[in-house]
């Protein structure tokens, strides 16, 4: 009797997380690669086949996108880890009390605009008519308007400035956690700050940096807004191609197949990253 | 018996007229076709409510696609782009023309649309709102981009937009002295055309600034000066001219390309009788005036421009002369699967260095 009360209690809290995962995700992904996996013939006539996928192969156009899509992620990703590290450690370590919560809170603040706004705020930035170049030239730097918006560096700009916030929040956890009494034994030992940070430091943050990297990664990949708005006519990303496969060029067929192929493409990415990081899965969204 | 049926009958009418009187219409058309003051007008006439979604020709499309033509209970897409969705995807339903009052369309347009909305020898569409595409230019800074292909010159090298949608293609097309409507039904020979383009597209590629998306978008560029040419709608166009004289629209050298937004039912729209309703009441040339003052496109209803303001007149008629009326390209219908090669096309240009 009251194993099966506590049974019942078991299925209904498992019911949200269960109807979530069915209805919101596998469901849709089953609809998606049955879509993914027929191939037009001709009006309304379809037949199942590969021919979506190896389209993404065949065609340079669609995994040159793919591949500059997740360099360009990879970049944006290691520039987010190189920022957000320092800041991290300033905020985890070297501050207490008041001081910490007002720093940690002022990461956040601008995540309290939609992401639309940011990206609008950049606009206005870096535009030819913009503050940035308005700026240089009233002090003499430039002489004429200079447009720094629309290239790779002002997504690049965007990416960094998106994310950051899903780098620092896992790193100061981690750094948070690590015993100051291990940094000053690391000092009587003899230890210089570069091989404390080494030896002690990093190796203590590293499932913090993993989980850090990983969703900043993934939000990068995924992204669509901040590409498409700042980066103009070269702003060839990977989410952008398949918006337009599914809504101006009417091709759903082939937008599921690229869509699957993210899917697959961006797993095997971390993948790849936790073997040559030596991490696992699971430590590090254990540890964080 | 007879009694039952009648009283049956009674009821029905009885508890059904309310109800279809009391109807949501749920619109599905561009920004400015459904002005707040003919919303209100409407309700308070007619007792419907409405609710409006914009959107773009694609967008809609690919909305009552993922409905099966649901959703909505009027629609307003370009008539070239009926055809080709309802072959391939069945999202709209014919016209019952007997609840239309003909007598307040332009009959040569209403016959126009009516010809290229025919598909299995029904009627799917009905023209409501027309304009053009061309350029817009500001004449102080590049007075000498006369057509499309003057985009690419060197003289507004950095300063032009334009959109990586079909009309660019069709209109630099026709720049370059080809005929992508007459190739329209030869598939060999359009992908023909629209490697030419792509070439000249691709070189150009260095003097454009970027690739605009929406009519905001394009209105700034503009404004600020940071675009002084660009191929947008004669609206877009008309609209800055009121607030920056040099900026205007130009119809090209080879001709403005000439669209017609049309109205069409929805395959399972729930409120026909509203849209018809909608369709006879924005067609009174009252109504129709007051939808060109907001939207600044001209409409397919008889006398519908008589209550047009003079400034819209005048910049209509001074980027329109008689001959370049005449020249006109209107887009024929789409044949389904032509989007697929330009398709490729645009994707192959957005990824040119």
């Amino acid at each position: 009797m009251r194993s099966d009360t506590s049974k019942l209690g078991f299925y209904l809290l498992l019911a949200p997380i269960l109807l979530w995962l069915v209805v919101l995700i596998i469901l849709p992904h089953i609809g998606l690669f049955m879509v993914s996996i027929s191939e037009k013939i001709g009006p309304r006539e379809f037949e199942t086949g590969f021919g979506n996928y190896a389209t993404f192969f065949g065609e340079p156009l669609y995994w040159r996108t793919f591949a500059r899509t997740a360099i360009m992620s990879i970049l944006a990703t290691a520039l987010t880890l190189i920022l957000g590290f320092p800041i991290a450690y300033y905020i985890a370590k070297l501050t207490r009390g008041r001081t910490k919560t007002t720093l940690f809170l002022m990461c956040m603040i601008p995540f309290w605009v939609s992401e639309l706004v940011r990206t609008f705020g950049w606009m206005i930035l870096l535009r030819e008519t913009g503050v940035i170049s308005n700026a240089l030239q009233s002090l003499g730097l430039v002489s004429g308007p200079v447009e720094l918006l629309y290239n790779d560096a002002a997504i690049m700009v965007g990416l960094v400035y998106t994310s950051i916030l899903f780098m620092v929040v896992p790193l100061v956890t981690t750094l948070d956690s690590l015993d100051d009494s291990l940094i000053e034994a690391g000092y009587d030992l003899g230890g210089t700050s570069t091989s404390i940070m080494r030896e002690i430091v990093i190796p203590h943050a590293m499932p913090g940096i993993v989980s850090g990297c990983i969703v900043v990664f993934m939000l990068s990949l995924g992204n669509y807004l901040t590409p498409i708005l700042l980066g103009g006519k070269d702003s060839l990303w990977f989410t952008g191609m398949i918006y337009t496969q599914f809504i101006t060029r009417f091709n759903w067929e082939l937008g599921s197949a690229l869509g699957f192929l993210l899917l697959a493409l961006s797993s095997a990415i971390v993948f790849l990253g936790l073997k040559l990081s030596k991490q696992s899965l699971s430590d590090t969204m254990g540890r964080t | 018996m007879n009694t039952t049926i009648t009283t049956s009958l009674f009821f029905a009418t009885a508890l059904t007229a309310p109800i279809a009187q009391a109807d949501t219409l749920r619109l599905l058309t561009w920004g400015g076709y459904a002005p707040e003051e003919v919303i209100a007008k409407f309700e308070a006439e007619t007792g419907h409510t409405v609710e409006v979604t914009t959107s773009n020709n694609e967008e809609m499309i690919a909305k009552l696609r993922a409905t099966n033509g649901g959703g909505f209970d009027l629609a307003q897409p370009s008539q070239d782009r009926i055809t080709s969705a309802q072959e391939e995807f069945g999202i709209y339903k014919p016209i019952d023309m007997s609840k239309v009052n003909a007598e307040l369309f332009i009959p040569s347009m209403l016959d126009a649309t009516a010809g290229n909305t025919t598909f299995d020898g029904e009627v799917y569409g009905l023209p409501h709102v027309w304009g053009t595409s061309g350029l817009v230019v500001n004449t102080a800074q590049a007075g000498d981009v006369q057509d499309y292909t003057d985009l690419c010159d060197a003289s507004v090298a950095g300063k032009v937009s334009y959109r990586l949608k079909r009309p660019t293609l069709i209109g630099f097309a026709y720049s370059m002295g080809l005929d992508p409507f007459a190739a329209y039904n030869d598939t060999a020979k359009y992908q023909d055309i629209l490697n030419q383009v792509e070439a000249k597209l691709t070189d150009c590629k260095p003097n454009v600034k970027t690739y605009w998306g929406g009519g905001d978008e394009i209105k700034n560029l503009l404004r600020s000066g940071e675009v002084v040419a660009s191929m947008a709608w004669d609206t877009g166009g008309w609209q800055l001219n009121a607030d920056n004289p040099d900026i205007t629209f130009v119809a090209p050298a080879s001709g403005a390309l000439g669209w017609i937004d049309t109205f069409v039912l929805p395959a399972r729209g729930r409120a026909d009788d509203a849209a018809y309703d909608w369709i006879n009441f924005v067609m009174r040339p009252d109504i129709a005036a007051m939808i060109t003052n907001t939207a600044g496109n001209f409409t397919a209803a008889v006398d519908g421009d008589a209550g047009v303001s003079a400034d819209l007149k005048a910049r209509y008629q001074g980027s329109f002369d008689q001959s370049a009326i005449d020249n006109i390209k209107w887009y024929p219908p789409v044949p389904a699967g032509l989007e697929t090669l330009e398709g490729a096309t645009l994707d192959r240009i957005n990824a040119a260095n």
